[in-house]
């Protein structure tokens, strides 16, 4: 089935998973389109980042050949410094995470299974991955939204019944937000619930290209960005 | 006799590394943090049959953008290529873009390095447990994915946790700002990452400072890693830079 319409780009993605941040929430950001995810916080949340490599709080990205090899992201890369941060080594980065002091962390996904599974660290084509912070984090945070392209690149849904690629965490995930639609993970390994479609596509077309079933929620709106 | 771990020289630090040793090496994914000069030692000294633990295996140059002019980073990919690494404990082992293979890819798709996975978080704790004398504990993480397989798992509060054992080393190579001539140490910054962790976990650990100074050069206060765990200190030449420039 071809899209009734165009698909969100990866900034407005970003930018509906930021509405989900509340105030004085402590946020972990994967890398990919979470990343994206600071630029765009709503006026009047403070957020409070977390950071893999030893960091709570920071400034935002450090202008180009301006980095400091002491002051960087999960993603290495170089970040500005600000007022309030902490410094702390592995150990309690993690201690923090699986200790389930993260209020929200954004992630990648290869796949989300119904029942939230998360799919995002191995491609098995590639046959050897990096694994990083994903699992602590699947496992430690209060609250995991997969932050992804509804398909892949051929078109393959990326939103299925079971995942075929090695998990990161089993029923992890309670939101997704994808370039066509906004889903619940319904508790209890209940279903996915699609509660907003982008602009000019509706429940039929987002379902044509999920591999899940959905249920359609009954308050279904399009996605809202402000 | 008043106690001075310094070691004159990063040759004289590490000449004890022996064939076959396991061995921590501090950082995270970029230069920061990373005991450059022990690891060129270490090449130079070369010994092999190596296993290193580590967040990496060799990605500083591939992850590192915006870096500083005349920067170039190093990591334990310079160990990897030289044919000392049999094997690799990390969590990250790999380039991040799938046409750029590091060193360590190359190796270990040609049989030549073992790869033992481990999640990030689970590593660092491994470490800390081992110099906390907790031979094993359970964590939530990887909990029914492939990274669990072959390991025991029990429920705690309604939630699968996996067993995971203390990880130990002969030699820790770890990177500080400053040593006091004790074996305290301080750190800047997002240096610290696996450090701590690693100087806990192995017999002997040698630490890269950018000075060392008289003891009550550093506060009391602020030390980070306590000498405990520090056996040798060795000073970066002051012309190395800040934390990063390498031949």
């Amino acid at each position: 089935m071809t899209d009734l319409a165009p698909r969100l780009g990866r900034d407005v993605i970003a930018m509906r998973v930021a509405r989900e941040f509340g105030d004085g929430d402590v946020v972990n950001l994967g890398i990919g389109i979470p990343t994206l995810c600071s630029d765009f916080v709503p006026p009047g949340v403070q957020l409070m980042y977390h950071s893999e490599s030893g960091l709570l709080n920071c400034g935002p990205l450090a202008d180009d050949g301006h980095g400091d090899v002491d002051l960087i992201n999960a993603g290495g890369q170089f970040l500005s410094p600000i007022p309030g941060m902490a410094y702390f080594d592995s150990a309690e980065a993690f201690a923090m995470i699986r200790g389930g002091h993260i209020d929200v962390t954004a992630l990648g996904a290869l796949q989300v299974s119904a029942t939230g599974d998360l799919a995002n660290w191995f491609l098995p084509a590639r046959g050897v991955g990096n694994v990083g912070g994903a699992m602590d984090l699947a496992a430690g945070a209060k609250r995991v939204i997969a932050a992804m392209e509804h398909n892949g690149r051929d078109g393959t849904p990326k939103i299925v019944p079971e995942c075929s690629y090695p998990l990161t965490g089993k029923g992890c995930v309670s939101l997704i937000v994808t370039d066509i639609a906004v889903i619940e993970v319904l508790p209890g390994g209940a279903g996915l619930q699609l509660i907003e479609h982008a602009p000019g596509w509706d429940a039929a077309s987002v379902q044509s290209q999920t591999e899940a079933e959905l249920e359609v929620s009954p308050d279904l709106t399009e996605i809202t960005l402000v | 006799m008043p106690i001075d771990k310094t070691v004159n020289s990063f040759t004289e630090a590490v000449s004890d590394i022996s064939d076959g040793a396991v061995l921590m090496i501090g950082g995270f994914g970029g230069a920061g943090g990373m005991p450059h000069l022990l690891m060129l030692a270490l090449r130079d000294q070369g010994a092999r049959n190596l296993t290193i633990i580590g967040n990496t295996a060799g990605i500083a140059a591939p992850t590192g953008f915006g870096w500083p002019d005349g920067v170039e980073p190093i990591d334990h990919a310079v160990l990897i290529e030289n044919g000392q690494i049999a094997k690799v404990i990390a969590s990250f082992p790999v380039s991040g873009s799938v046409s750029r293979p590091n060193a360590f890819e190359k190796g270990f798709r040609a049989g030549e390095i073992e790869l033992e996975l481990v999640p990030q978080g689970t590593l660092a704790e491994r470490m800390r447990a081992a110099g906390a004398g907790i031979a094993a504990f359970y964590t939530p993480t990887a909990a029914g994915t492939m990274l669990a397989d072959g390991k025991e798992s029990r429920v705690f509060g309604g939630k699968e946790h996996v067993l995971e054992h203390a990880l130990y080393a002969d030699f820790a190579l770890v990177r500080a700002r400053t040593a006091d001539m004790v074996g305290n140490l301080a750190y800047t910054g997002t240096s610290r990452t696996f450090n701590p962790p690693m100087a806990m976990a192995a017999k002997v650990t040698i630490a890269e400072v950018d000075e060392i100074v008289e003891p009550g050069g550093i506060d009391p206060e602020r030390v980070d890693t306590p000498g405990i765990y520090v056996q040798r200190i060795v000073a970066r030449p002051p012309a190395s830079g800040g934390g990063m420039v390498l031949p």
